[in-house]
Formats: C-alpha cells, sequence, structure tokens
C-alpha cells in the first residue's frame, strides 16, 4: 500500500507537498512553483487562452488529497492483451499489486516517479518542458504531485506493444478528491515507444495531471491518452512534447468522459526535420464542457505537422478547438495542416472553433481550416431506404464520423477499448437528442 | 403489386406529379420515360419516402399496403428498393457491414432468419460476380471514391443482395458505357420472376434494349400522357419527346 497523507491538502492553501528523500532540486521547484501558483492564481474567462472555459465550478469545491486506497477499488484490467508494462494509480497513488514493470525487456525502464528521482535523465529533464512560470494549472501540478510514472527508452531500443499508465479516480461530492499525477517519458535516440494514458473513475473528483515526453534524434514516439472519466469528474491534462531532430511523433486524444475537461497538448518541434501527428476526437452529451487547447511550436526548419480534431456534441454540451500552430523565424520549409470538424447532433449543443496559425517567415506550406455541420441527410436518407432504423442509421453516421480517427489508432485492443466506450454512449446520444431519453 | 392513384406530389410546396396513375401487376417491367422536368426523379423519391417530397393527394397501395404512410426504412423491409441517381458516398461506414446489417433488418422483418457474417460473405461474394464488381470494393467505404458506373454498379449489386419485390431504378443507365449497360440489365434480369417487379426510370432508350420491359409509358407535364409495350420506346427514340409533347398539347 502505498503511502498514506496524514494531512488534508486544501486548495485554498497551495503549499508544496514534499516526498521523503526527494532531491534538493525537486523541492526547490516544489517550493517555486507553489509560489507561482499563488501568484498566478486560478485561471479566469478574461485570459485569452481560457476565454471559453470557466473554472469556477472546480473552484470552489474544497478538494483533498487522500492517497488511502478503500478496499475494493483496484480497477479490473482495461485490456485484453497485456502491455508490456502497466501502472496502476487509484486517486494518485500507485496500486502496487496492480502494477507491472516488465523491466525484464532489455533497454527500458518503466518506475513510478518518486522511485526515479535519482537517475541522471530525471534531474536532466523533469518540469524542463511542461512550463509551471505561466500555467497554473501545470504549477499546481508540479508543487502537489505525489507519484506518476517514468518511462526511459535507451537508445537504439525498439519497444513492440505499449506501456499502459492507468488512472482510476474516485470520490464524493461530501469527500472530493484531487490527484496531481506527473509523468516523464524520455525516448532516446532511435528507439521507438507507445505509451497510453488511460483516465477512468466513479463519481466527484478531480484529476489534474501533466505528462512530459521527450523524443530524442530520430525517435518514434506514439502517445494515446484516453480520457474516459467519471460523468461527475474534473480533469485538467497537459501534454507537453518537445521533439529533436528527425524524430516523429503520433499523439492521439480521446476524450469522452468528464463534466468538465481540459486537455492541453504542446509541442515543440526543436531539431529539422521532425514530424508531428497530432489527432483528437471528442465525444459529448448531457452538460458535459470539454475545451481541447493544442499549440504547435516549429522552431526548427523542414519540420511537418498534421493536426486533426474532430468533436460530436448531442444534447447541452459545450466543446472547444483552441489550436495554435506558430511557426518561428528560423522555421523555414515548415509543412504544417490544422483541421477541426465537428458534428452537432442537437440545437442546443455549442462548439467554439478557433484555428489560429501564426507564421513568420514566408518560405512556409500550412493551411487551417474548420466546420461545423449536421448529419448528412442524403446519407441519412440512404441508409434508411435500403431498410436500416433511423436511430441505427444516426448512430453508424456518428462513428463514421469517428471513425477516421479511430481506425488509425494502431494498437488493436486501445482501438477496440476507445470503439467501445463510444459504441456505449451512442444510444444515449441519439436517445437524447430525440427526447427519447 | 403497385397501384398509384391520381398522384399530387412536390417538393417545397411546387407540385412536381399532377395527378400520376399508373399499375404495375406481380412480375411485370415497367419504363417510365420522359423528357427532363417531367416528374420522373420524383415519382422514384415519392415512392422510396425521401423526405421533404410530399404527397399531397392521391393513394399509393403497394400490395394493399398504404405504402406512402410507411418511413422511407419500413418500404425496404417491406420489399421496395430504390436504386439511386445519385448514390451517397459515406465515408467512414464499411460497404460490407453496412449491407449486412440492411439485409438482416428486411430478413427480420419478414420474419426470416439473420445471416451470420459467413452466410452473408457467400451471398455477396455470388451476386458480386453477377455485377462483376472487384470484391476489394467491399471493404471500402460505401461509394466513397466510386466512379459514377461503379456507384452505379454498387446500387445494382445491393438490389440482387437484398432481393426486392418492387425495384425501381432511378435513371440508373445515365452516364453508363455499354459494357456497365449491360451489366446493370443483367442484375436486372436476373431479378426477373414472377415474384419481382421492376420500374425503370430513364430519359434514354438505350437500357431498354438490353432490359425488354413489358410496358412502357411517357411522363410528361407530371402524368403518364402516354402508355404501350416495348415498341412505344423505339418510337420515342426516333421521334423524340417533342412528339408526345406536341400531341400532348393537341389533345389539351
Amino acid at each position: 500500500m502505498s503511502s498514506v497523507l496524514d494531512r488534508d491538502i486544501r486548495l485554498a492553501s497551495v503549499e508544496p507537498q514534499h516526498i521523503d528523500g526527494e532531491p534538493e532540486r525537486v523541492r526547490r521547484i516544489r517550493v517555486q512553483a507553489a509560489d507561482r501558483f499563488k501568484a498566478l492564481g486560478w485561471p479566469t474567462t478574461k485570459r485569452e487562452e481560457w476565454k471559453y472555459t470557466s473554472l469556477t465550478p472546480l473552484t470552489s469545491i474544497d478538494w483533498k488529497i487522500d492517497q488511502s486506497q478503500p478496499a475494493g477499488s483496484d480497477p479490473a484490467p482495461l485490456f485484453g492483451e497485456m502491455p508490456v508494462a502497466e501502472l496502476v494509480f487509484v486517486n494518485g497513488a500507485l496500486s502496487t499489486n496492480k502494477s507491472t514493470l516488465a523491466n525484464e525487456h532489455p533497454g527500458i525502464r518503466v518506475l513510478p516517479l518518486r522511485e526515479a528521482m535519482e537517475s541522471e535523465s530525471f534531474g536532466q529533464h523533469f518540469a524542463k518542458y511542461a512550463g509551471y512560470e505561466q500555467h497554473a494549472l501545470t504549477a499546481l501540478n508540479t508543487a502537489l504531485w505525489q507519484d506518476g510514472a517514468y518511462i526511459e527508452i535507451a537508445p537504439g531500443t525498439a519497444i513492440e506493444g505499449f506501456v499502459h499508465l492507468f488512472y482510476v479516480g474516485g470520490g464524493t461530492a461530501e469527500h472530493p478528491l484531487m490527484s496531481h499525477p506527473r509523468n516523464l517519458i524520455v525516448v532516446g535516440r532511435g528507439s521507438q515507444i507507445t505509451v497510453v494514458e488511460s483516465f477512468f473513475g466513479k463519481g466527484m473528483y478531480f484529476t489534474n495531471t501533466v505528462t512530459e515526453i521527450v523524443a530524442g534524434e530520430s525517435a518514434v514516439v506514439d502517445h494515446y491518452k484516453f480520457e474516459n472519466e467519471s460523468l461527475d469528474a474534473f480533469h485538467i491534462g497537459t501534454v507537453q512534447i518537445h521533439q529533436e531532430r528527425s524524430s516523429n511523433v503520433t499523439s492521439r486524444t480521446i476524450a469522452t468522459g468528464g463534466a468538465l475537461v481540459r486537455n492541453e497538448i504542446n509541442v515543440a518541434l526543436t531539431g529539422q526535420g521532425a514530424s508531428l501527428s497530432m489527432e483528437g476526437l471528442f465525444v459529448l452529451s448531457g452538460r458535459q464542457h470539454v475545451d481541447n487547447h493544442t499549440l504547435i511550436d516549429h522552431i526548427a526548419p523542414h519540420c511537418d505537422s498534421l493536426e486533426l480534431f474532430k468533436g460530436i456534441l448531442d444534447g447541452n454540451a459545450r466543446g472547444i478547438f483552441d489550436g495554435r500552430i506558430i511557426v518561428e523565424p528560423n522555421a523555414v520549409k515548415t509543412n504544417s495542416r490544422q483541421t477541426n470538424r465537428n458534428l452537432l447532433l442537437s440545437e442546443s449543443a455549442v462548439i467554439d472553433s478557433k484555428p489560429t496559425l501564426e507564421i513568420h517567415n514566408d518560405d512556409v506550406k500550412c493551411n487551417h481550416g474548420s466546420t461545423i455541420g449536421q448529419l448528412d441527410e442524403e446519407a441519412l436518407f440512404y441508409l434508411r431506404a435500403r431498410g436500416i432504423g433511423e436511430k441505427e442509421a444516426r448512430n453508424l453516421l456518428v462513428f463514421a464520423f469517428a471513425s477516421e480517427i479511430v481506425e488509425r489508432m494502431k494498437i488493436g485492443v486501445v482501438r477496440e477499448s476507445v470503439s467501445r466506450a463510444l459504441y456505449s454512449r451512442l444510444p444515449a446520444l441519439v436517445a437524447e437528442q430525440r427526447g427519447e431519453g | 403489386m403497385l397501384n398509384i392513384n391520381n398522384l399530387h406530389a412536390g417538393i417545397d410546396g411546387k407540385e412536381i406529379l399532377k395527378g400520376l396513375t399508373l399499375h404495375v401487376g406481380v412480375g411485370e417491367i415497367h419504363a417510365i420515360m420522359g423528357p427532363n422536368g417531367s416528374g420522373k426523379s420524383t415519382l422514384a423519391n415519392v415512392l422510396a419516402g425521401r423526405p421533404k417530397y410530399v404527397a399531397t393527394s392521391g393513394t399509393v397501395l403497394y400490395q394493399g399496403k398504404d405504402l406512402l404512410a410507411l418511413p422511407a426504412e419500413e418500404r425496404a423491409r417491406e420489399g421496395v428498393f430504390l436504386a439511386m441517381q445519385y448514390p451517397v458516398e459515406i465515408p467512414g461506414v464499411n460497404n460490407i457491414y453496412f449491407l449486412k446489417a440492411a439485409l438482416n433488418s428486411i430478413r427480420k422483418h419478414q420474419g426470416q432468419e439473420e445471416l451470420d457474417a459467413m452466410e452473408f460473405l457467400q451471398l455477396a461474394r455470388e451476386k458480386m460476380k453477377l455485377v462483376e464488381m472487384d470484391e476489394t470494393f467491399m471493404n471500402r467505404s460505401v461509394n466513397e471514391g466510386f466512379s459514377g458506373g461503379e456507384k452505379k454498379r454498387n446500387e445494382i449489386f445491393q438490389m440482387a443482395v437484398l432481393d426486392p419485390k418492387l425495384a425501381i431504378l432511378d435513371e440508373t443507365d445515365s452516364g453508363l458505357d455499354i459494357d456497365a449497360l449491360r451489366i446493370v440489365a443483367e442484375g436486372v434480369n436476373a431479378l426477373r420472376s414472377e415474384q419481382h417487379s421492376v420500374l425503370v426510370i430513364t430519359h434514354y432508350q438505350r437500357l431498354l434494349r438490353y432490359l425488354v420491359p413489358d410496358f412502357v409509358h411517357v411522363l410528361a407535364d407530371g402524368r403518364i400522357v402516354k402508355s404501350g409495350g416495348k415498341e412505344l420506346a423505339e418510337e420515342l427514340e426516333q421521334k423524340g419527346y417533342e412528339w408526345i409533347e406536341s400531341e400532348v398539347a393537341v389533345a389539351q
């Protein structure tokens, strides 16, 4: 069993939460981060990058960290096929009896973050990319994190299969719990790895996660984030990716859960010839609010980035796509495309789409665009004219809209798990829309 | 099979069919010909139940049932099939999955056992040969990236699999080369039996060389203005539609 904090940590007074034996540098960073959070305060809608999302429902709750794991909280395995390694966290604390480190694979190290603090690579990379100076939630995570995953792939190592980081949250309105998982993934030169992060849970809780990924020269990194939190949960997640020369990163974000969600994915293309494929899918209903915020910074020349986010919104859901691509003065021969497509299934669902390109040199190929539409009535009639009922036809078309992204997920078990989650949402989606729910 | 009586119908408040009457018996092939704008496609769409096409008066009885009262999917399940003039592309919906779902919903409705994946595949392969369709088409999205001819062929393939009692072909021959035309005709001829009826809507007489109709009707300004046997189609080909139109004008 993991350590049990006997203190109540309330957000009203954010103090750095040190771990026994943490190195001086980590200690110092925590203190700085806590100070920054106090200085910045919670982001408000007055800030441009938070203009669509008010955190008031989140900040009015007196969240606590409690890493004791109630009996029976061990989650069932998510995937039929075992990953190469799996770390399971319950309310932020490692579930030791459910986790497998599988470090017999040469070249891969998977550790709880709190056990990796002395490693050279941790010292070199931790908190270097996810800036806590300007980002209040990252500062909060940096001050309060208790555990997370550390994954290090030695140069020239290709890992088949995937590493799974599984976060399970739980809490109630009377006992609202928060956790701040923190991950560091360092992939060496010419290495290859796939990491899947899944977020599930029951009841009311708040997850504020930060993952830093370093893709070394010519490394191939696939990162999947599957956010399927409880419909009463709050989730704020930042994935910060640092790409070196000729590295190839694929980022897939699937959001189906949560009451109030912010997915932030920031990528810095710092080495020549790096390429990035970033895709996202959010499927919302009821009163869900999901804010996707992406930043792709083209710093080095000859880099490619392809971004596609798709939203499916029903009921009174609100979705946001706020994507920004910056092409720096030195980033000549940049190739970049940014697309956001949205499907609105009800008249009361709302989408804000804000694709932004910021280009600081002339020698680039960039384009961006966004669409918002309803189900194609012609397609619907075509299916019905072949005998398929209206409800099923609608589901088929909604799923088809999502499938472009789902089908490109390379790991079979992950693809199936995501498909199941989407399918399980579809009948509700349609019922709600047609007033039969 | 199908009895249309004094049907008035249109779209967006504009009346296009102005009292159409037509009787199609079991096992018969009827061709409906007519110039552009005469109401041919409106007839097809009203019969298939396309939203926005509204019948304002008249009746359509299909196997004794009020066809107009049924939603589109119910009509299909009762055995009505419309081969569309412009088959829509549906990215992300797999052809074979779609067609299996369609066939099984029809079979279920008709009290037949649903086919499992193997049985369906066997049936689909057999029908694909009939329309000379490459099997790779089956695993693609419905009509996505298909050429015009491939889309029409896919319509006939679907028709062959779904085995409708009443097939309506809405200008399936338009834009087809001679090979595709032959395949379409063979698909329809394979359906020809004592139980099946076919309504071929066309602008040209070409298809009717391969597909010999029992009756030919000429539609003009929303009404059937002339009916006859297969020789009427040839006469139209030689004389053009102006001949009919002037004849109708004289009669009025």
